[in-house]
């Protein structure tokens, strides 16, 4: 092919691309620095830093960076740990060996607006919910789940619906790992935590530092689960930074202030995103 | 007994554990299909009924009483459209690059996912009034258009992994016989890249009509999708689980089926391609 032909193939994907990224985001970057509130329209002008400082002092704002990463940081946790103990579990020829596959990963695929509901109504719902109905059944109070413990109830949600990415990652992985390594090493006497740290963990630490990544990436905009169940209370006892910004934009109004935060935002997924692309970046041959 | 036995054990263990984890797992969907079948005070009955006798009413009244099917059809639009208009869009670029590998290729790629990092909320303002301002507020074009943004950076990456599986020499051949890059494309690199391709495009529907920021934030009424009509049964006055479970399990069901078709294309494209 010649090069022009080339440079014009090229081209549709690198043009759309820069400009859904360059508009946006210098959009973003100067309303951060003016004042700007639908409701006060005549207020106008550049204010530098101030709406940074209002977003930073905001009462809301440590508690949601504070639950941002408790979220991120126990579904990180949950997933990992207990992805990695299913895909174990499976990872031997067994009947029905694809319908407990299919069973698992299932959860992955539920839109998280469903998810959402069906654990806030038919699992946790107080009155009417299973949990509530099995916390009778063995004599115990039905625990206020959304009221009590809005953000553990959120990590148990999130966790439902990626601990099956990562058991599909980590499955997937599983299956490229030398069998005949480990049937050495079972004749050798080695046990079987010896051969998970000696044999499995390093041929997984590729595989579990990029599902790690990734859900970086998702988790630290965690939003339809909350604004469907809790919508960030009682209080703002389970906003993340991500719901805190939609506050300031949809309810306050304020487009500088959500500016700022999402001007926050994105320098904290960049700083993950960076990892991530190297990680990326390794496998990648050209 | 001997150490075989006791391996056979162990293993059956494993097996007896890994079916209870399983439906574990599955139990919220399960309860959620059968709950549709319920009525609404079957529903939301104590003790939970288990054995009942079926009825298909929630089906047909959210098909009536709502604007269900007018919903469906949005999320099949948006999400194969944003799909469609990625692959246009990707497939010559990825094609190109993947032939034609030159010294910043690896960088492009690489600033493509960078892209996808960029999260939602950071640019929720200039979206929302830069789609106020050219009147596609509430279309389903827009939610085509950022979906398709939203997905390219993926769509490329693995295209471009499954082009570079094609043997050169298949080119060069055909080149030597004097065909055009249009024919070329057409006619030897989309036949072997047929898989990839709709894989890549299963990956990206799946995506797409699961997507919920943008299509909550984005729509009110025309282009609402199916995650954000979910999304307005959240409201406490209404105690509707079976017809909400119906709508659920007809939103879910085809995204599930093809998810398990799916699997192996999506951990590479979950994964960007790091994980095979």
């Amino acid at each position: 092919m010649n090069p022009t032909l080339v440079r014009w193939l090229q081209a549709p994907s690198i043009i759309v691309l820069f400009l859904w990224m360059i508009v946006p985001l210098s959009m973003t970057v100067y309303f951060s620095t003016i004042r700007y509130n639908l409701l006060y329209p005549e207020r106008t002008g550049f204010i530098g830093l101030q709406n940074y400082e209002f977003f930073w002092t905001d009462p809301s704002f440590f508690p949601a960076l504070l639950n941002t990463l408790v979220l991120v940081g126990s579904i990180l946790v949950i997933t990992v740990v207990v992805g990695l103990a299913v895909s174990l579990l499976i990872d031997r020829p067994f009947k029905g060996r694809g319908i407990v596959r299919v069973m698992l990963i299932s959860p992955f695929f539920i839109m998280p607006t469903v998810s959402a509901l069906i654990w806030k109504n038919m699992l946790m719902d107080p009155n009417n919910g299973l949990f509530a109905f099995f916390a009778n059944v063995i004599g115990a109070t039905p625990v206020e789940w959304l009221q009590d413990m809005p953000l553990a109830s959120i990590i148990v949600m999130v966790s439902w619906q990626w601990t099956p990415f990562a058991i599909l990652i980590f499955m997937t992985s599983l299956q490229s790992q030398d069998q005949e390594q480990k049937e050495a090493a079972t004749l050798d006497g080695a046990g079987f935590w010896s051969q998970f740290y000696n044999l499995t963990l390093p041929h997984l630490a590729r595989p579990i530092s990029i599902v790690i990544l990734i859900q970086l990436i998702f988790h630290l905009a965690i939003f339809a689960e909350i604004f469907v169940t809790t919508s960030g209370g009682p209080g703002v006892q389970s906003t993340n930074l991500t719901y805190l910004i939609y506050i300031q934009s949809q309810q306050a109004f304020d487009v500088g202030v959500a500016s700022a935060g999402g001007v926050f935002a994105i320098i904290l997924a960049n700083i993950v995103a960076i990892f991530l692309i190297r990680a990326v970046g390794k496998t990648l041959t050209v | 007994m001997t150490d075989k036995q006791r391996e056979h054990l162990k293993n059956r263990i494993a097996v007896v554990f890994a079916w209870i984890v399983a439906c574990i797992f599955f139990f919220p969907i399960f309860w959620m299909v059968l709950t549709s079948f319920k009525t609404e005070a079957q529903a939301i009955a104590i003790p939970p009924q288990l054995f009942f006798e079926p009825t298909l009413e929630n089906y047909t009244e959210i098909q009536s009483r709502t604007n269900y099917s007018k919903f469906a059809i949005n999320s099949v639009i948006t999400a194969f459209g944003g799909t469609l208009l990625a692959l246009l869009i990707a497939i010559p670029s990825a094609y190109a690059m993947a032939f034609n590998t030159g010294r910043w290729t690896k960088d492009i790629l690489m600033w493509m996912l960078s892209t996808k990092m960029l999260p939602a909320v950071g640019v929720l303002m200039p979206i929302y009034f830069l789609a106020q301002k050219t009147g596609l507020y509430d279309t389903k074009g827009l939610l085509v258009i950022i979906y398709a943004l939203m997905n390219l950076p993926i769509v490329m990456l693995i295209l471009f992994n499954y082009f570079r599986e094609i043997p050169k020499e298949i080119l060069e051949a055909s080149r030597m016989d004097g065909t055009s890059t249009y024919n070329e494309i057409r006619q030897i690199v989309m036949p072997l890249a047929w898989g990839g391709i709709a894989s890549t495009a299963l990956l990206s529907i799946i995506l797409c009509w699961n997507e919920a920021f943008w299509s909550i934030v984005l729509t009110t009424t025309d282009a609402t999708t199916l995650t954000s009509f979910v999304a307005s049964f959240q409201a406490p006055e209404g105690l509707f689980w079976a017809k909400v479970s119906a709508v659920s399990t007809l939103a879910c069901a085809p995204i599930v089926v093809f998810g398990w078709l799916a699997q192996k294309q999506l951990v590479q494209g979950l994964t960007f391609g790091a994980v095979k």
